[in-house]
């Protein structure tokens, strides 16, 4: 008790003092074999990819100690207004995707271009730990009070589905789901949707259109037909399969180096780097994603404050999301939808958003102590 | 407070639940990776060496076709062809376009180009142009960063240096059908632009001139781009084919017949070589090498002189008074005459209720054997016929090669007819009426030959009575293998000498006795002397009206309605070698026209493989200095005069009853 009022104006050094710094070592690492990775696809060199890469993860590094400086309540009281900004940026990009030339999902600003839902990914968790903050468990059992939640999700996944955006609305409805299940949602309801949706994929199959139904089907039957939309499941499993236990060693998986397969510097990045160093390197990657998932939950379930928790594990959740979507897609067990390989693919805006959502968690860990009452303002007394 | 720890530990619980879930989840992902990289490993390791391991085919050279002296008839250039990877190319059509600017491309390619792509893989490069000049290539090579997916290819395309001489030989070689690769498992037919034989020697042949392709297994990359070699074999090249003919007299018989619709040939009596087979109006075949098109096609198969067409081996015939020296064997052979029976001619002849003329108004008097011959007296073989009876007539044709086709290795070859009692009920339903002996013994009515058949039946005569066989290719072709021929061991027909040195005697005279039919066109170098026999085929019956209102030239009639002129002979005649077949469409008539070009190609053989010892066939014949006819000059005049069977037939269709 001692430390709460303290710890409610702490100074910057103490802030920084507080940061779990072996946190951040271990995200530096995982990055690192993400540019040694990208370093072998453009073989063995650092342009294009390596090199901005490293440049992207350092004003990423930058951006989420930022981020782990500031209060854990400026965060609950912005929580709804950020939504609401990331919502209209959707909307906006949705209406000029629809006015202008194609489906275009991002907003450009210069240095970075600007996905909304990206944003949305770490605005919606927010959203709905600010929402399930005061709640009891008794209002959490009651009906009507998940009404509004459950708004806040559809809207955002209903406008990312219609980008065609599958990767994010699935990552969006996951993490959702997860953290109405942390706030105490009733089992038997979740229970009772997953049925309801069962129920319901003869119907969806209906109203699909050709297009979707086939990724389905290939999805299911990839050598159905492996020089069309089965192509890329397939090279990725032969890349994947050839590589065996040791792999084949750095900068000489042959599918990877002749282009066989696909996408090797951003969705199928696993593939190349199973290719080259086997099953052991697969698994070691995967422990290491496994240790961050830890370290989420450790410092999130250390917090005092439900709204810290929830951001907390939502976050690590929506990160879980990324790792587990994105390796088993590579690997067929689900669809391919476009969803990167944290820290690790090229690309910057899922980098930003990762690490801006690292940093919310590590600011979680450094307030731990603060306790936040039922309106947001810090409960002093 | 405690609201907070109920949450709390409501939150722990749920944490704790959701992260096993996880934990569960990245198990199951690290058991798929111990599924596809341990269990299913050797699978996908071959699947990735079949990805990055391609078999290349190496399209040998087709082998050259010879002539019999070693000099080309069909070679191969090289040619620049310009290729598209549809793969490499944004948008096919634009591509095409900016192409188009620098080589005309028209739409007919364009749609040909786009099946292609359709049909092939899309790193599998199409043929957009071949034959392209250096020019092409130049600005094409210069416009590259302009046109994605296009390379200038460098391949080999066959031509044919003498063009239209020995075409029908030949060949030519076109692009493979959808029809061509269900036929044939070669893979390299599946090669773009790959040329198969079609026509001619180029098809018969096609597999050994093809050679066996070569294969060169090459790490690509996944669009098929070539990264390095690993291996190669480089299969076995087309073999060179050395023909029986010889492209100087070939040449020389081609430019003897002109523009006439004619054909000659020329064979080796003893081992069936072919030397000459020319046909006359010919084409270039190196058109349906580079693609023909449709104003060209239409140009070719409507001209009335059937430049397509082999006429020596797929025109037929009636066979016209060529056709009596079989008439004669068989007579002298059946005993129904003998050599110097004499039978008269008193310039008809009545058989039941039809007069048949012969062809001298007045008739020839009476005749024996050679002089029937000599003089190609028509009454003299209605006579002997009637006493033999067409029957034995055929049967003797038959011998001699006629009726059925020889089985030369040249497609479209055909049989012609040698009709008899059978035949006739089999094909036209009727029985044989007494009176169509007399007309198909002197090779009119039913009987049909082609110039090869006769030219064959004429060695037979000259060789001593064997079944010689023709035939074009120099080797036997085993495979992709030429084996030597072996010596020549030819069946004997069963036909006593001494009737064929009575027909042969006859023939002699023809050529060699002062009012022979073909003592004008003699060969007066005696040493080169030759036996023969003209005859003319009536294309069309001369009415009892154009009888009555005179005797109706020839040169007054339209083209297509003048009988066809034949001739055959051998020589030397006193030890014959070669014999040799002429048959000029609607040329009136043997002597006049057929026969000098027939003169000709045998004086022209001779000096070279007698004479002149150039590349002799396998045996040396002396040429014996022959005395035995003297030469007149002004009886030969008359003999270019002499008006060979014009045989006027007028058969009971009411008018003469």
């Amino acid at each position: 008790m001692h430390f709460r009022f303290s710890r409610s104006e702490m100074s910057l050094r103490e802030k920084l003092w507080h940061v779990s710094w072996s946190f951040v070592l271990l995200v530096t690492v995982i990055c690192s074999v993400g540019f040694l990775t990208l370093y072998s696809a453009a073989n063995g060199n650092v342009d294009p990819w390596a090199s901005r890469q490293i440049v992207r993860f350092l004003v990423g590094l930058v951006v989420m100690l930022a981020v782990a400086m500031v209060d854990i309540r400026f965060w609950m009281r912005w929580a709804y207004v950020l939504y609401a900004v990331a919502l209209v940026l959707l909307i906006a990009v949705e209406i000029r995707g629809s006015v202008g030339m194609g489906a275009q999902r991002w907003i450009d600003l210069g240095f970075i271009q600007l996905q909304p839902s990206e944003i949305m990914k770490i605005t919606l968790v927010l959203a709905l730990a600010r929402y399930f903050h005061g709640a009891s468990y008794q209002d959490v059992g009651r009906p009507v009070f998940l009404i509004p939640p459950l708004m806040m999700v559809f809207l955002p996944v209903g406008l990312v589905l219609k980008q065609p955006d599958l990767g994010t609305a699935m990552m969006l409805t996951l993490a959702s789901g997860a953290m109405f299940f942390l706030a105490g949602v009733r089992v038997w309801k979740f229970a009772l949707i997953i049925s309801a949706g069962l129920a319901a994929i003869p119907v969806a199959w209906k109203f699909m259109r050709e297009y979707q139904r086939q990724r389905i089907i290939t999805f299911l039957n990839p050598e159905n037909d492996p020089l069309g939309a089965g192509y890329h499941i397939l090279q990725s499993k032969i890349a994947l399969g050839s590589g065996g236990l040791f792999g084949k060693g750095f900068m000489l998986g042959t599918q990877s180096h002749l282009n066989f397969l696909p996408e090797k510097q951003t969705d199928f990045i696993f593939t190349m780097l199973a290719e080259e160093w086997g099953m052991v390197g697969g698994v070691v990657l995967v422990a290491l994603y496994t240790l961050i998932l830890v370290y989420g939950y450790a410092m999130s379930l250390r917090a005092r404050s439900q709204f810290a928790r929830l951001v907390g594990l939502g976050l690590t959740t929506t990160f879980f999301l990324y790792v587990f979507i994105n390796i088993a897609m590579v690997m067929g067990l689900v669809p391919v939808v476009g969803v990167p390989l944290p820290l690790i693919s090229y690309g910057g805006t899922a980098m930003l958003t990762l690490l801006f959502g690292f940093g919310l968690i590590l600011s979680v860990y450094i307030h731990r102590d603060i306790h936040i009452g039922r309106r947001g303002a810090s409960d002093d007394i | 407070m405690s609201r907070d720890n109920d949450r709390a530990k409501i939150i722990g619980r749920r944490a704790l639940l959701l992260g096993g879930g996880k934990l569960a989840l990245l198990s199951a992902l690290v058991g798929r990776m111990y599924y596809l990289q341990v269990l299913e490993a050797d699978k996908y390791a071959t699947l990735a060496d079949e990805n990055r391991i391609n078999l290349r085919l190496l399209p040998p050279p087709r082998g050259r076709i010879l002539d019999r002296n070693g000099v080309p008839m069909a070679v191969n250039q090289q040619n620049y062809r310009v290729l598209i990877v549809t793969e490499q190319t944004d948008d096919l059509d634009d591509t095409l376009d900016s192409l188009s600017n620098i080589i005309p491309i028209n739409d007919h390619d364009r749609t040909r180009i786009a099946r292609e792509a359709k049909r092939r893989r899309s790193f599998v490069p199409v043929t957009v142009r071949e034959n392209l000049s250096w020019e092409d290539v130049a600005r094409i090579e210069i416009n590259t960063p302009d046109l994605p997916g296009v390379m200038i290819d460098v391949g080999q395309s066959r031509n044919y240096p003498l063009e239209g001489l020995g075409a029908h030989l030949l060949g030519y070689v076109s692009a493979v059908s959808e029809a061509d690769l269900q036929a044939s498992s070669d893979p390299l037919l599946e090669l773009p632009g790959f040329r198969i034989g079609k026509a001619g020697i180029e098809r018969v042949y096609d597999l050994a001139l093809r050679g066996k392709g070569g294969t060169s297994q090459v790490e690509v990359n996944a669009v098929g781009r070539t990264i390095r070699e690993l291996k190669r074999d480089e299969g076995e090249p087309g073999l060179d084919l050395n023909l029986t003919i010889d492209l100087e007299l070939q040449q020389f018989a081609a430019q003897r017949l002109g523009d006439e619709s004619a054909s000659a040939v020329v064979i080796d009596i003893h081992t069936g070589d072919v030397l000459v087979m020319a046909s006359t109006p010919s084409f270039d075949p190196n058109a349906f090498n580079r693609g023909l098109s449709s104003e060209e096609w239409k140009t070719l198969i409507s001209n009335p002189r059937a430049p397509l067409t082999n006429k020596a081996i797929a025109g037929q015939y009636p066979p016209g008074s060529t056709f009596k020296l079989m008439t004669a064997l068989a007579a002298l052979e059946s005993g129904s005459v003998t050599g110097d029976q004499r039978i008269l001619c008193p310039g008809q002849m009545n058989i039941g209720n039809i007069t048949l003329h012969c062809w001298k108004k007045g008739g020839h008097g009476s005749l024996d054997m050679v002089g029937g011959i000599k003089n190609s007296c028509d009454v003299y073989f209605y006579e002997i016929a009637r006493r033999t009876g067409f029957e034995r007539i055929a049967e003797m044709a038959k011998r001699f090669g006629l009726g059925s086709t020889l089985g030369l290795d040249l497609p479209s070859e055909r049989g012609g007819t040698i009709p008899n009692r059978d035949w006739k009920r089999a094909t036209l339903g009727q029985s044989w009426y007494p009176g169509e002996t007399p007309i198909n013994a002197i090779g009119q009515g039913y009987v049909q030959a082609t110039p090869l058949q006769l030219a064959v039946m004429t060695a037979r005569l000259a060789n001593g009575g064997f079944a010689v066989m023709p035939h074009l290719a120099r080797d036997n072709i085993e495979g992709v293998h030429a084996i030597a021929r072996p010596a020549p061991n030819w069946a004997d027909l069963g036909v006593s000498r001494q009737s064929l040195a009575l027909v042969r005697r006859g023939m002699n005279a023809v050529c060699n006795e002062p009012g022979g039919t073909a003592y004008s066109i003699r060969i007066k170098d005696e040493g080169m002397a030759m036996s023969g026999k003209t005859g003319s085929a009536q294309v069309k019956r001369i009415t009892m009206r154009e009888r009555e209102i005179g005797m109706k030239k020839m040169e007054d009639m339209p083209w297509k309605d003048r009988d066809h002129a034949l001739f055959v002979a051998y020589a030397p005649e006193s030890e014959p070698r070669y014999a040799c077949c002429v048959v000029v469409e609607h040329g009136s008539h043997g002597g006049s026209a057929a026969g000098p070009v027939a003169r000709d190609i045998l004086i022209e053989v001779q000096k070279r493989y007698l004479q002149r010892n150039v590349q002799s066939p396998p045996e040396e014949h002396p040429v014996p200095q022959q005395t035995s006819h003297r030469h007149d000059p002004s009886v030969e005049e008359e003999g270019a005069h002499s008006h060979d069977d014009d045989e006027d037939e007028d058969q009971g269709n009411g008018d003469h009853g």
